[in-house]
């Protein structure tokens, strides 16, 4: 295999791997809710995006022509992860969780 | 260089998952429960993708895209129970 | 022409992602056609009244700068979740819309959601507030600003008057 394209598949491999990570640590040590949902929502997206650019260079490299089918995964997951934050968010201000009380402004009543 | 990418990036996003699967059991809210699935799957995505490059399948992409849709859409019914007590009115 | 093709750019998107998801070849391009003609003929009642799209290179600008702040924003969201949870300034922030258009707001709010460090969080019922969780805010009012001139100006540009 080409190094430069092995190159760049293993960069991408890791940038998706390690956003994904930082993502999930956000998850998992913020302190509030609302503070948790921003880890997900970015870093997530942004480590599937790495993955999915790493095998779809892979691909196109093996049959040498553009395979381009994974990129409906990233565009799917692009147009849902704002949704479900959304909703998730509603829910949360549904049953009025807990937030830090330093946080500035208040959530709506649902 | 891919035979020690693969590997680590196999590693972090583990890594990851069990990190969910703790935000998962710890909760403390039904809402954290429901955002830690939703991560969770999305993760789950990019390690099949990653499988796909291991075993040079292309039959990965069609597991990943139906966690993708299946995912969310469980994510906005679970969201929608929460502040509706109803999934679909 | 428009009664056979309510939303062009619906077909268009549908025909592609067919092919995509398919391969390319011409059994498939002739059937996915076919989809691309029949499935918004048939879903037409469902659909909200979606704008007209006015400038389409705006379009092409708006999503490569969405790209870009998704990036950037990766690297800011990066450095303040691994650094001290202390130090973050979170707010809710409403913030009042200029667009009227449903699919605009939607536009406006998933980019939000996706940029640096704003999540939204709900659209008032009349459509005119919107309200944003920020992980780190600095300035209210920088924060408004900046969202608006930013993707709201762009989003009023591709989609209204």
């Amino acid at each position: 295999m080409n190094q430069v394209v092995e190159f760049l598949v293993s960069a991408a491999i890791l940038v998706g791997g390690v956003f994904a990570l930082v993502g999930s640590i956000g998850l998992a040590r913020l302190p509030d809710f609302y503070l948790r949902l921003h880890g997900p929502t970015k870093a997530t997206t942004l480590g599937v995006g790495g993955t999915i650019l790493a095998s779809l260079l892979f691909f196109s490299w093996r049959e040498q022509a553009l395979q381009l089918q994974e990129v409906l995964i990233a565009l799917f997951l692009f147009i849902t992860a704002p949704v479900s934050a959304h909703m998730l968010a509603k829910a949360a201000m549904h049953r009025e969780l807990k937030r830090r009380e330093d946080t500035r402004g208040r959530p709506w009543k649902q | 260089m891919l035979a020690i990418a693969l590997p680590v990036g196999f590693g972090l996003i583990v890594l990851a998952l069990l990190l969910n699967l703790y935000r998962l059991l710890r909760g403390p809210t039904l809402p954290d429960r429901a955002l830690a699935l939703d991560t969770m799957y999305i993760n789950a995505i990019a390690l099949i993708v990653l499988y796909g490059i291991a075993t040079d399948g292309k039959l990965y992409f069609e597991a990943g895209m139906l966690i993708a849709l299946i995912g969310f859409v469980s994510t906005v019914a679970v969201a929608k129970y929460m502040t509706r007590g109803d999934i679909i009115e | 022409m428009s009664r056979l093709l309510p939303f062009p750019m619906l077909s268009l998107l549908l025909w592609l992602s067919w092919l995509l998801l398919n391969g390319f070849s011409w059994g498939h391009g002739l059937l996915g056609l076919v989809l691309a003609v029949v499935l918004p003929l048939g879903t037409r009642p469902f659909w909200p009244n979606v704008p007209r799209l006015r400038d389409f290179l705006k379009l092409v600008r708006f999503v490569l700068v969405v790209h870009w702040d998704i990036i950037t924003a990766n690297l800011v969201v990066a450095r303040l979740i691994l650094g001290s949870p202390r130090k973050l300034r979170p707010a809710f922030v409403e913030m009042p819309l200029e667009l009227t258009d449903d699919f605009a707001i939607t536009l406006l709010t998933s980019t939000i959601s996706l940029t640096p460090g704003t999540v939204s969080a709900d659209v008032s019922e009349d459509r005119r507030t919107l309200l944003i969780h920020a992980l780190d805010m600095d300035d209210e009012a920088a924060l408004v600003a900046q969202i608006k001139q930013r993707y709201e100006r762009p989003l009023k540009e591709i989609f209204e008057c």
